[in-house]
């Protein structure tokens, strides 16, 4: 299992190298330049912006520069933001938690009503359950979040006020920022009434992120428990009188598990760098929407930066992902 | 620990309704994006300055609310040499600087605090001068550096600023966010504490709100500070809600989540003003959206082809499909809102025969053709700048001229825009201070005209910039209003630009909110606001 473990992190390296060079050459090559950007209608006088371009040493060489930077990265150092000024790490640690917060919730929610559709869509195969989940999971599928978003706000928090329309708490309260995550800092709060709101605040982005993996994730548990359901041993199981509860359950469930692991994987993954439209119509202080804002800014230290720690976040979900696959399939593991 | 677990596994149950605890009299703004930081010298965008400058900082002199009237500030009152070289400020005394839990302010705002905010921005051997950044972009954009000569302490209550040539719109600069007044023992405690950037982050001011709580891209949070030199406020908490989307402020207001929102949707207003519980405040804003004809290039040198094309494009049509209920025509470069707009000016009437005619006479009786660049981003003065060069353009080709539309990434368009490689070009302007010089010298004033220069037109017309010249030197109002009613007449007839539009802008806020006043700066300001 070591050998595994290692073999899977080995393959870190090559792929973080892939991460900066393309985050760094592709916001290089888009037209334009931070300084460029700051200036306003008015712009900058050439003499100034050269001057501003070599403080920031933006006059060097790519390659120059490139290399500056993975020196600055392997010392533990990603740079200040050009915009805010602020360490690239700090600002970085301050919205993360509550993309991962509203990512995981989402994943959630996806897989608790997710998996058990996908299960009985398959057990009751063809009968109206099963077509009416893969309706619904086609409609969920297809729908694009900035609409559905708006919908959701529209009907939930507008026409029914059942749930407030954006941000993560109410103004009313403000629990001091101790793990970022704001389930448990308003939990550790003094204020009564402060869980309560980020719980009611979350549950609309939640299900609006949470709408798309929903969709696959029943799909697919529904295509991998059909083709377990035709195998051999599954026959066997039931000719043996094995309660059909028991052998869908165990074992069917545990070999079609393994595709639906990598979706739920991949959909992790996905959601951290992902969740930027969820996160812009709910007002939802994430990195999604910081990556963008730095796209549009040229802030070539927060890009870079960004990029590369949520490339090393889903590095670390998919090498967990291979891990359990491990413990769920030990074939995997054995395979050299 | 495991009953406060069982509490909330149960009210996680219950959650759908929303915990909805608003306190009395606390404001929410459904601000529209994150301030870079709260350092008002080195901001560059309007939401910094809404954050920053207009709620926790003063200046030595201020805009008068809703307006673009100086009145005095942090000085009571000021004199001016007659050579117009230096001014003498007379401080005000007692004004109070605001605590928070790192400082404990031992004495009032004095000469000390304002020639260390000056002299933070200028002096390069300052040691605050880099701290957070160097790039005091007003400041130098101002011009400051080469106007300002020296700053002396005269007393503890008196400061005189000697500048290098006479400048009037000196003292509107100086009512500018970039020029708010920081805290010098505050920066001394701080340098002391090795901990200087705190300064930016954890501010200190004279302003009405003092800032409690920031979280990036969530909220910004302020509680009034009731000793500050204005007065008493109505409201005592303050706070932004961080909402980038147009649609989500809207629906935010609706449920009165918050009770005032700035750019609103265009599409969304008829609804808006239909809802009972909302009122929509609007005011034309201090810009221009324009047309820049390249006049160093041919045909445009001459003034009959720039005269033609101003009566060939349809105007009214442009209005109607780019600026429904959000702008109003352009004729003068100065918007009406500006001190010495001249409303006597005539525009060209919508004449394409006369175009025709005027090509004709300049030996193009067949048309041209020439570019057309539109710019790729959206402005207040320019929600769409390709649709207006698209309705430009079959405007053009009904008298002749084929107009070919061209664009570039924005920072580059402004670049070859200012170098002057175009032929015609979009582009406009926001006011900064208030003053019709910072509108008619820096876009259509000789010294901008070269190459780089923001004068796109590349415009140098002697009889208009020697009116210009004239009333920078003049400390007199009316004769400086006087001197721009007869430059807006000239500008008009050499018609170095086609005059698009000025933006209106719209503020809905909810019924309950009182004495909000919109400022023609586009600014976001919250002192003396009260809710019913």
């Amino acid at each position: 299992m070591l050998r595994f473990i290692l073999t899977r992190l080995a393959l870190v390296i090559p792929t973080f190298i892939g991460i900066t060079l393309l985050a760094f050459l592709l916001i290089h090559a888009v037209p334009g330049d931070p300084i460029e950007t700051l200036a306003g209608e008015r712009g900058i006088p050439a003499e100034r912006h050269a001057e501003l371009l070599h403080e920031y040493g933006f006059d060097r060489p790519l390659y120059v520069q490139y290399f500056a930077y993975i020196e600055h990265v392997l010392s533990g150092d990603l740079g200040r933001s050009l915009i805010t000024h602020e360490p690239v790490i700090s600002e970085f640690k301050q919205l993360f938690p509550a993309t991962i917060e509203l990512s995981l919730s989402a994943m959630l929610f996806a897989v608790i009503l997710g998996l058990p559709a996908g299960i009985l869509a398959a057990a009751k195969r063809n009968s109206i359950l099963d077509h009416g989940v893969m309706a619904i999971s086609v409609t969920g599928y297809s729908m694009p979040i900035f609409w559905w978003g708006l919908l959701a706000i529209l009907l939930f928090s507008n026409t029914w006020h059942l749930t407030p329309v954006s941000g993560r708490i109410d103004y009313a309260y403000f629990p001091d920022p101790v793990t970022g995550f704001l389930l448990i800092d308003s939990l550790l709060s003094d204020q009564t009434g402060a869980f309560r709101s980020a719980v009611s605040h979350l549950i609309l982005p939640m299900i609006v992120l949470g709408t798309i993996p929903l969709a696959v994730i029943a799909r697919m548990t529904r295509s991998a428990m059909l083709e377990v359901l035709g195998e051999d041993y599954i026959r066997t199981a039931r000719a043996k009188g094995l309660a059909p509860s028991l052998v869908i359950g165990v074992h069917a469930l545990r070999n079609a598990l393994i595709p639906v692991i990598t979706v739920i994987g991949l959909f992790v993954g996905s959601l951290f760098a992902g969740a930027i439209l969820t996160e812009t119509i709910f007002s939802w202080p994430g990195v999604g929407k910081w990556l963008v804002e730095a796209i549009n800014r040229r802030d070539y230290p927060v890009l870079q930066g960004g990029v590369l720690l949520l490339g090393c976040s889903v590095m670390a979900v998919n090498v967990i992902v291979d891990v359990l696959y491990g413990f769920i399939n030990p074939r995997i593991r054995h395979m050299r | 620990m495991k009953s406060k677990l069982l509490a909330a596994t149960a009210v996680l149950a219950l959650a759908v309704a929303g915990g909805h605890a608003a306190s009395a009299k606390t404001l929410v703004y459904c601000s529209e994006g994150s301030p870079e930081n709260f350092y008002p010298a080195i901001n560059t965008t309007g939401t910094s300055f809404d954050a920053s400058a207009r709620q926790i900082y003063n200046r030595l002199v201020e805009f008068e609310r809703g307006t673009t009237k100086i009145e005095p500030g942090l000085a009571t009152s000021w004199d001016a040499t007659e050579d117009g070289l230096s001014y003498t400020f007379h401080l005000r005394k007692g004004v109070k600087w605001q605590t928070t839990k790192n400082f404990k302010p031992t004495r009032d705002f004095n000469a000390d605090d304002v020639i260390f905010s000056f002299d933070r921005q200028s002096n390069k051997d300052n040691p605050w001068f880099k701290v957070t950044s160097d790039n005091h972009s007003y400041y130098s954009d101002m011009d400051m550096p080469t106007l300002v000569k020296s700053i002396d302490k005269v007393d503890d209550s008196t400061v005189k600023f000697t500048l290098t040539a006479p400048e009037a719109p000196f003292i509107a600069n100086i009512a500018m966010d970039f020029a708010s007044i920081i805290s010098k023992e505050y920066a001394d405690q701080l340098m002391k504490a090795g901990t200087p950037e705190k300064m930016d982050q954890e501010p200190v001011g004279t302003g009405p709100f003092q800032l409690e709580a920031y979280q990036k891209d969530a909220v910004i949070r302020y509680k009034a500070f009731q000793e500050n030199w204005r007065g008493k406020l109505a409201i005592d908490t303050l706070v932004f809600a961080i909402t980038p989307d147009a649609s989500v402020r809207y629906a935010k207001l609706k449920a009165n989540e918050c009770q005032i929102m700035p750019y609103p949707n265009p599409a969304d207003l008829p609804d808006i003003k239909k809802n009972p519980d909302l009122k929509v405040l609007d005011q034309p804003g201090l810009n221009v959206g324009y047309l820049a004809f390249n006049t160093t290039k041919k045909p445009f040198d001459d003034k009959r082809v720039r005269q033609a094309i101003n009566y060939a494009v349809n105007k009214a049509a442009i209005l109607e499909a780019v600026y429904p209920g959000v702008g109003i025509a352009a004729k003068n470069p100065i918007p009406p809102s500006l001190w010495s707009y001249n409303d006597d000016v005539k525009d060209y009437p919508y004449d394409p025969a006369k175009a025709k005619q005027l090509l004709a006479e300049a030996g193009l009786a067949n048309g041209f053709e020439t570019d057309l660049w539109w710019m790729p981003v959206q402005r207040p003065y320019n929600p769409n700048a390709k649709r207006i060069a698209e309705l430009m353009q079959a405007d053009l080709e009904k008298v002749g001229v084929k107009a070919k539309l061209v664009s570039f990434e924005w920072g580059e368009y402004r670049k070859r825009a200012q170098a002057g490689e175009h032929q015609m070009a979009e582009l406009g302007w926001t006011g900064d201070n208030g003053d019709p010089d910072n509108f008619m010298y820096v876009l259509l004033g000789c010294a901008a005209a070269k190459p780089g220069g923001s004068n796109i037109a590349k415009w140098c017309y002697k009889p208009f910039d020697d009116l210009l010249v004239q009333a920078k030197r003049t400390p007199d109002v009316a004769r400086r209003t006087a001197l721009y009613k007869q430059a807006q007449v000239i500008f008009k007839e050499e018609a170095p630009w086609l005059t698009i539009a000025h933006a209106v802008q719209n503020a809905p806020v909810r019924k309950e909110v009182q004495n909000y006043k919109l400022s023609p700066f586009g600014q976001h300001e919250f002192f003396g606001v009260d809710l019913q």
